[in-house]
């Protein structure tokens, strides 16, 4: 007990390095995944093309082999193409920054694919009566299809942050200073591995239980006046 | 053959930035760590497949205590990092002088063991969800069928509801085993010499950045192409009378 009170403040720096780890890589996930949706459900051949070698390319590869990928070889490609285009001397890829492009880039390919169903979704009668009162694109975006797509994008926009801040413990394996790699530390100095790990599952769990509720409010109002089912 | 290797190593050492040559030329490291992530991906899938039926059917009949134990159970495996799981079972286990002193500490000390162990409970929660999904959207009137017909409960289990959930199951399923595959690579980070592990001991050997990583990963992307041709098959076989 007198362990983790003493730890206690090294445990904190851990937590919120997980949390903002987390907000920067759903931040560069959301951004990305629209523009996947975009590309897949547009109608030019290549952006398709380009759209289904993205989701194919992080469904065949799994994380940790990316961020292994992206922090040691990121490195050695950016000086590289540093050094041939004359712009930088040296460029340094620290692991905040892998982790974010890495965990951005892999739930980029899954929120596109959650936006490209929610966008589905929407029926097409709708764009139609849309267009048929005069409503120009950025209009019927703002009024038609946002609030629709919200509506349908946010329970797997619920699943994709429940995974992705699961994810964020594979940085500390590149030796990102989160929750995992103090406690992991921690358990070693104080020889009480089974605590401190224990102590870092708890913190997961409660973040989950936290954001799964936030969720589950938010989900309840976009879905306000949709009434599910026939007979309810 | 001589002459095919001679152009992949002029390949290698002139125009490639990655070397292939030397890649090949240790080919018997990844097919190691092959061998090691098919073993845990498959054994893990049936210890954690054959878990996953009883929590489905005890969360889909809703069988009072018991529902809410395999609940609780699904809600802290799946919502903490696999990662954590392992290292709680690999690292942390051994801080109890009992477990240390105990018989199933021949098992618990070893790496190997322990990413099997927290594989399997990993897949059998995530199984168990998609099973119970499938259970519960079993058609209402091939129940009353089986009950009208005088059916009891546990052969209306094995006879109407298993079979047809296992089959509607089938593509959330394929995406478990390519998540399942995925995890398979925390083993390396206690020590066992998977793929990402040849990778990883690949790249130390020659001082190596990325080549190691390169060359699992496009043997990742080999599996998960397999993988999902065998559940297409699958797929075609079990559910052609849906189409």
């Amino acid at each position: 007990m007198d362990n983790i009170v003493a730890y206690a403040p090294f445990l904190l720096k851990g937590i919120l390095v997980t949390i903002s780890l987390s907000i920067c890589s759903i931040v560069v996930a959301v951004f990305l995944g629209l523009a996947g949706a975009m590309a897949s459900v547009s109608k030019s051949r290549t952006a398709n093309r380009v759209a289904s070698s993205y989701s194919t390319i992080v469904r065949g590869i799994p994380d940790l082999v990316f961020m292994l990928l992206l922090y040691n070889g990121g490195q050695v490609a950016l000086n590289s193409l540093g050094s041939a285009t004359g712009l930088w001397s040296y460029a340094e890829l620290n692991q905040f920054v892998s982790g974010v492009i890495v965990i951005g880039f892999i739930f980029g390919a899954y929120m596109s694919e959650t936006f490209r169903g929610a966008y589905m979704a929407i029926p097409g009668g709708m764009i139609e009566a849309g267009i048929s009162v005069g409503m120009n694109r950025r209009v019927l975006f703002r009024h038609i299809i946002w609030p629709q797509l919200v509506r349908y994008a946010l329970p797997g926009f619920t699943n994709n942050w429940l995974s992705l801040m699961k994810t964020t413990a594979l940085v500390s394996v590149i030796g990102l200073e989160d929750i995992v790699y103090n406690g992991f530390a921690a358990g070693r100095a104080t020889r009480e591995p089974f605590t401190f790990m224990l102590i870092a599952l708890g913190v997961y769990l409660l973040l989950t239980i936290v954001s799964d509720v936030a969720l589950r409010v938010l989900e309840r109002r976009y879905t306000r006046g949709v009434t599910r089912g026939v007979w309810r | 053959m001589t002459e095919t290797l001679d152009v992949i190593r002029r390949f290698s050492s002139d125009v490639s930035p990655l070397d292939f040559y030397l890649i090949l030329a240790n080919w018997h490291l990844f097919w190691d760590g092959l061998k090691n992530t098919l073993v845990l991906l498959v054994v893990s899938l049936i210890v954690g497949g054959l878990l996953a039926v009883p929590l489905a059917v005890v969360r889909a009949a809703r069988v009072p205590v018991l529902n809410q134990l395999a609940y609780g159970f699904i809600y802290l495996v799946r919502g903490t990092p696999l990662l954590v799981q392992l290292y709680v079972i690999y690292y942390g286990l051994s801080q109890f002088g009992a477990v240390r002193g105990s018989a199933a500490w021949a098992v618990l000390r070893e790496p190997w063991w322990c990413a099997l162990i927290s594989f399997s409970i990993g897949t059998s929660a995530y199984t168990a969800e998609i099973l119970r999904g499938a259970i519960e959207d079993t058609p209402r009137g091939e129940v009353e069928a089986a009950t009208a017909a005088g059916m009891p409960r546990l052969v209306t289990l094995r006879r109407i509801l298993l079979p047809s959930a296992f089959r509607r199951a089938l593509p959330s399923y394929c995406n478990e085993v390519i998540f399942n595959l995925h995890s398979t690579v925390l083993a390396s980070t206690v020590t066992i010499i998977d793929l990402l592990g040849a990778a990883r001991s690949f790249n130390g050997k020659y001082y190596l950045a990325y080549e190691g990583f390169v060359a699992a990963a496009l043997v990742f992307m080999a599996i998960v192409f397999v993988i999902t041709r065998i559940f297409r098959a699958l797929e075609n076989r079990m559910l052609m009378h849906l189409r």
